[in-house]
């Protein structure tokens, strides 16, 4: 079939209410390029807003090394946030509302002042945060195997699925974050570590790249808006049954437990 | 392997050293030799060091990461010897001419202010004889072509030791939750590799307990005073003359070290 912005986001949105998987759009719409991706990833946000949920901020993707080499796409991504993303602490990975999910840790920006680009600098960036927090992210993608192409990854919302917030909330002044570090430990074992280094040097750097991408589009970061800076580490598998943790360095731990396995639909 | 072997394959070690040309891996050229092999053909080449002079200043924990222990197919650590002459200072240019293949990892160096004898060495006892922590590069090299190891080749090989760089800034552990103090490793001002400490066995204090537990029964008590390389952070990354490395560790200091342009 041929595809258009409109029925990609159909399909994307689909895919994810039905837990269903696909094989990337680029495979039969070679020309859906990055531009075209926040074409489609703007409607699926429209229609999101429209059936209810509440824009909250934004996430980025891809902003460290470490997954850019994972996924083999240079650059990083600017994706939404909605309320429906959100994950409280002490509940389970919601395995009946994500194809495959993986998590990653994350440090979490909550703005206190508004962002708008271009121009913003990773030093204005920072000083517009009103806290950091420890955080990760479970993504989901709703390509086979997470097999994309960049403009595929961008109308997926860059893979995004649910988050949560660690239990530690320091205005920006009182941590260096280039040097706060995560460990990552799955079923008890310790599989990565990383540093806040490790997302372009500092997450005020991935935020001031957010601000300065939307203003492409005519938008702006709010104030009180979530910002999510990306990965640290390359993400993790949560499968049903499984417990993840990850331990910040002076932001406290997140916890995640696998959760059972959806019934079979 | 007989013990004429074992005394070839330390000559051929120590030749490598000299000649600066690696050598097969010991696994090829000696098929039967076993894990046993490999610490007492380490200790021949440690002993006609001392009997040359050089002096005991610690030891290096190394296969500490997972991803290391995979790549090696091993589910435990080993260790190696740090001589005198292994210690260079931050900031001075470090020669070349000294390495076959040499490559650098950040770590944190315990320094100890008690004597530590294992078996039974627990957390507690380790703990307690550190007298403080020091940021740390250390330099590993390989004798063995390639760095074509298996942990028989590398046991043999001095645990792939080479040099060690230490920062001056002590920390107590009874200041910093060691296990989540984390480090950004910088190669010519680029960030390469970041991680924290706990990416060392859990916490790099169980690669203290580990050693103190694995040479105490052959009568070696680890020395007030002594250093002891817990295990790499990051991925080890590749040394070339001129390089300059920094390893950030946040609240415990840095360190740097320097490369000498050319031999």
């Amino acid at each position: 079939m041929s595809w258009d912005i409109d029925s990609v986001a159909t399909e994307l949105l689909a895919c994810e209410a039905e837990r269903r998987d696909r094989v990337k759009f680029t495979d039969e719409w070679p020309e859906l390029d990055v531009e075209t991706g926040y074409k489609i990833q703007d409607e699926t946000l429209r229609r999101r807003l429209e059936r209810g949920e509440k824009l909250i901020g934004v996430k980025l993707g891809l902003t460290s090394r470490a997954k850019q080499e994972r996924m083999g796409v240079k650059t990083p991504f600017v994706a939404w946030l909605t309320d429906a993303m959100i994950l409280p602490a002490d509940l389970p990975v919601p395995q009946d509302k994500l194809i495959h999910p993986r998590i990653e840790p994350e440090l979490v920006f909550i703005m206190g002042d508004r962002l708008e680009g271009p121009g913003v600098t990773g030093a204005q960036a920072l000083a517009a945060v009103s806290h950091v927090l420890g955080g990760a992210e479970i993504i989901d993608s709703r390509y086979r195997d997470f097999k994309f192409l960049a403009g595929d990854v961008v109308a997926d919302n860059a893979s995004s699925g649910a988050y949560m917030t660690g239990p530690v909330a320091l205005p920006p002044e009182s941590v260096d974050l280039s040097t706060e570090a995560v460990l990552v430990e799955v079923d008890g074992a310790i599989v990565d570590s990383a540093t806040g280094a490790s997302i372009m040097g500092h997450p005020a750097e991935a935020l001031a790249l957010a601000a300065n991408d939307l203003a492409k589009r005519g938008l702006a970061i709010e104030a009180g808006w979530v910002i999510l800076t990306g990965g640290m580490t390359d993400a993790v598998f949560a499968p049903p049954g499984s417990s993840v943790a990850c331990h910040f360095t002076s932001l406290g731990s997140v916890f995640f437990n696998g959760g059972t396995a959806p019934e079979a639909s | 392997m007989d013990s004429s072997l074992k005394a070839q394959a330390a000559k051929e070690l120590l030749g490598a050293y000299a000649s600066r040309q690696p050598i097969a891996p010991l696994t090829e050229t000696y098929p039967d030799i076993v894990f046993e092999d490999a610490y007492e053909i380490q200790k021949l080449q440690i002993d006609q060091m001392l009997a040359g002079g050089r002096i005991v200043k610690g030891h290096k924990v190394g296969l500490t990461s997972a991803a290391m222990q995979n790549q090696l197919g091993v589910d435990q650590p080993d260790f190696g010897h740090l001589l005198d002459d292994f210690f260079f200072l931050e900031h001075m240019p470090i020669p070349m001419d000294r390495w076959l293949q040499a490559r650098i990892e950040p770590e944190v160096a315990f320094v100890l202010g008690k004597p530590l004898k294992g078996p039974g060495v627990t957390v507690a006892e380790a703990i307690q004889a550190v007298d403080f922590v020091l940021p740390a590069l250390e330099i590993v090299d390989s004798r063995i072509k390639d760095w074509k190891i298996g942990i028989i080749d590398t046991i043999s090989d001095n645990a792939s030791s080479g040099g060690v760089i230490l920062g001056g800034s002590p920390t107590r552990l009874t200041d910093v939750d060691l296990r989540l103090v984390g480090c950004t490793l910088l190669k010519n001002g680029q960030i390469v590799g970041t991680g924290a400490n706990g990416a060392v066995l859990g916490n790099p204090i169980n690669s203290l307990v580990w050693l103190a537990n694995t040479v105490g029964p052959s009568g070696v008590t680890l020395e007030p005073g002594h250093v002891v390389l817990p295990g790499s952070v990051t991925k080890m990354q590749p040394i070339a003359a001129g390089d300059t490395f920094v390893a950030n560790w946040g609240a415990l200091g840095s360190v740097t070290a320097r490369f000498a342009k050319e031999n």
